[in-house]
């Protein structure tokens, strides 16, 4: 286990640039997802991490040693893939040996770590089958074990839930998380998925464009995002934004409620068209402009239980507000402002 | 009032109108060609061969007299023969093996992108694509006696004395290393194809796992990328191993068996004897020989490529 941190790392393949100078500090220890859309460079900065590549500039330290020059075997970091990169001409146990066999660990020692860590995950009775002969899960956990068995000083995850299906997901999100909290290994988990993010991360760092956006708690992210991008990017349905002088003014869907749902404190009224709205079980979605903003769709986020549904019909004009508390404030460029 | 549909006259369509649709009937359309090519230029001629073997049917005396096994037994109680077995084994494997190995790094080195890739693949692909004929004639003169390009230049390198400059094949045994290398050098070509189909179809992020797991260039090799796609290989192998065992082209262009049978192949001595000798039952002994050796082979690999299917 060690501590990983990035100085200005920018990676270019000819003229494009992947990763755009990222400075980021992991502790040891910590669960850090990294979060964002397709194609911003988490993954790329994730192999540079990891050593599959080299970036163009920029240092890397793992446990306080530089590393840019290092091949990924010497880094000892272990990395879980995507599509898990098991290798199919080998049984479960081999594959988990793998890792040990290329430090050339002794027979017995191979023995003892694919034991512990195949109990660790559950997967022992899996262990003559081949990977082709395992459900998705299933494989899932031997890449886990895999990438375990050899103790690493960082776990890189590269979206590895993203082959499992919806309901597996759920299990595998809180098995991962667990199981990180047990051994507690530095880990950096990639994924575009927020919920995932949300619902996993120590910390989470918002990647756009090969740029940090911001790097904070699931709380700080959703509550105080740095920008516009973080803003929009993170939760579902995005913040609410209104322009207005150039500047944008900012609130959650589940914040914009009816004026007469919110009894104390400052509000700020707004006159809100229904124009359509969505039953989801837990939650209603209402979708409307503002007087005075007709250009942009504003979403409403409302508790089913408080408003009925004849009560917003479509074409109705009613009375919304926002707890000024919970109004963001964002300047021409998009970046967080404090007030206007 | 209601009106009631009056029943229409059915009709029956013609049984054969969608015959081609099915799919038995159009399948066996488009195999039969391939079928009765089989059967009239491989089945027969094969059964004529077996027959010939156990008659005693020579051009002198075309009599289909029947002799039972005399002739396999003749052939191999003949010394010639056991050596010409033992001579098509050696051609077979080490140039199989020889050209295996160049296929492999052939593959390599064309994985990785340089300028000018593309026309190297395609030239790579010449010895494969040439007239077997023209290139012997070429390998003929480098290995000649009195003017071979290779003995020339390693004189000239000082590697060796005019005097003791080899004759490739006038020895026996550089004879063989010679017949070897040539046939190694036109099979190679079709052993890059298939290791670079092999090669590209390892996914890459199995090729990354083992690299982040700690495994360096050689290990990746040969204990990720070689096993996986050893079945491909494997099919190469099976035709790489028919076709030689079965070839005697090489043979008859550059040393034509010689010197003293030091290189004389089955494929070879089966024409020799057959063909050129008129002695048509020895001959297809000889030739049928090759039969069950082929087989076990190919039985024996296509087991093995079951057994590691993945």
């Amino acid at each position: 286990m060690a501590a990983v941190l990035t100085r200005d790392i920018v990676k270019t393949f000819g003229t494009m640039t992947a990763v755009n100078g990222i400075t980021l500090t992991v502790p040891d220890g910590e669960f850090m997802v990294l979060l964002g859309p397709s194609g911003c460079g988490k993954t790329t900065f994730l192999r540079i991490i990891c050593g599959l590549e080299q970036q163009t500039s920029g240092d890397l330290i793992i446990d306080g040693n530089i590393v840019n020059e290092m091949p990924p075997r010497a880094r000892g970091v272990a990395m879980m893939f995507q599509s898990y990169g098991l290798y199919p001409h080998y049984t479960v146990r081999n594959n988990i040996a793998f890792p040990l066999r290329t430090q050339r660990v002794s027979r017995a020692e191979i023995e003892r770590k694919v034991e512990w860590s195949s109990r660790l995950l559950g997967i022992e009775h899996l262990l003559a089958r081949r990977p082709r002969q395992l459900s998705g899960g299933e494989r899932q956990r031997v890449a886990l074990a895999r990438a375990l068995v050899r103790e690493p000083t960082a776990l890189l995850l590269d979206e590895p839930l993203s082959n499992l299906d919806a309901k597996l997901r759920a299990s595998a999100r809180q098995e991962i998380k667990q199981f990180q909290q047990r051994v507690g290994t530095t880990t950096i988990y990639v994924t575009h998925d927020q919920v995932e993010a949300m619902g996993m991360g120590d910390r989470i760092a918002v990647i756009d464009h090969g740029q940090i956006r911001q790097v904070g708690t699931p709380a700080e992210i959703y509550d105080d995002p740095a920008d516009r991008f973080v803003a929009t990017f993170v939760g579902a349905p995005p913040m609410n934004l209104l322009a207005r002088n150039g500047a944008f003014l900012g609130f959650r869907p589940e914040n914009f409620v009816p004026r007469d749902m919110i009894d104390d404190g400052a509000v700020t009224e707004f006159s809100f068209r229904v124009d359509r709205s969505e039953y989801l079980g837990s939650e209603r979605i209402v979708y409307g402009v503002i007087d005075g903003f007709d250009a942009q769709v504003i979403t409403a986020k409302l508790p089913p239980a408080h408003v009925a549904e004849d009560s917003i019909r479509p074409g109705e004009w009613h009375s919304f507000a926002v707890r000024n508390s919970a109004l963001r404030y964002f300047d021409q460029v998009g970046k967080r402002a404090t007030r206007h | 009032m209601v009106d009631i549909a009056e029943p229409v006259a059915t009709r029956q369509p013609s049984r054969f109108r969608f015959i081609l649709d099915r799919r038995e009937v159009l399948g066996g359309l488009f195999v039969a060609p391939a079928i009765l090519y089989v059967l009239l230029l491989v089945g027969a001629p094969f059964l004529l061969a077996v027959y010939y073997s156990i008659s005693a049917y020579t051009i002198y005396d075309p009599s289909w007299r029947f002799v039972g096994l005399s002739n396999f037994r003749q052939i191999i109680q003949n010394p010639v023969f056991l050596g010409t077995l033992g001579n098509t084994f050696l051609f077979t494997f080490a140039s199989q093996l020889l050209g295996l190995i160049l296929g492999k790094f052939g593959a390599l080195l064309l994985l990785r992108p340089f300028p000018g890739r593309k026309i190297v693949r395609a030239v790579i692909i010449l010895p494969w694509a040439v007239p077997i004929a023209l290139a012997s004639v070429a390998w003929e003169w480098m290995f000649d006696s009195l003017y071979s390009v290779i003995n020339w230049t390693m004189i000239a390198l000082g590697i060796i004395d005019r005097s003791e400059a080899p004759n490739w094949l006038g020895n026996p045994h550089l004879a063989m290393l010679c017949v070897i290398v040539v046939n190694a050098w036109r099979f190679f070509p079709f052993a890059i194809v298939v290791f670079l189909a092999g090669i590209t179809s390892v996914p890459q992020d199995v090729i990354d796992a083992a690299t982040v797991d700690g495994a360096g260039f050689w290990r990746r090799n040969y204990q990720i990328i070689l096993p996986m796609i050893m079945p491909i290989v494997a099919v190469g192998l099976i035709f790489g191993i028919v076709f030689t065992f079965t070839d005697l082209s090489i043979v008859y262009l550059l040393t034509n068996g010689g010197p003293i049978n030091a290189t004389s192949v089955l494929g070879f001595q089966g024409f020799q004897v057959g063909i050129v000798s008129g002695d048509v039952s020895h001959g297809a002994a000889i030739s049928l020989f090759m039969l069950p050796v082929l087989f076990f082979v190919v039985i024996g690999m296509l087991r093995f490529i079951r057994r590691r299917e993945i």
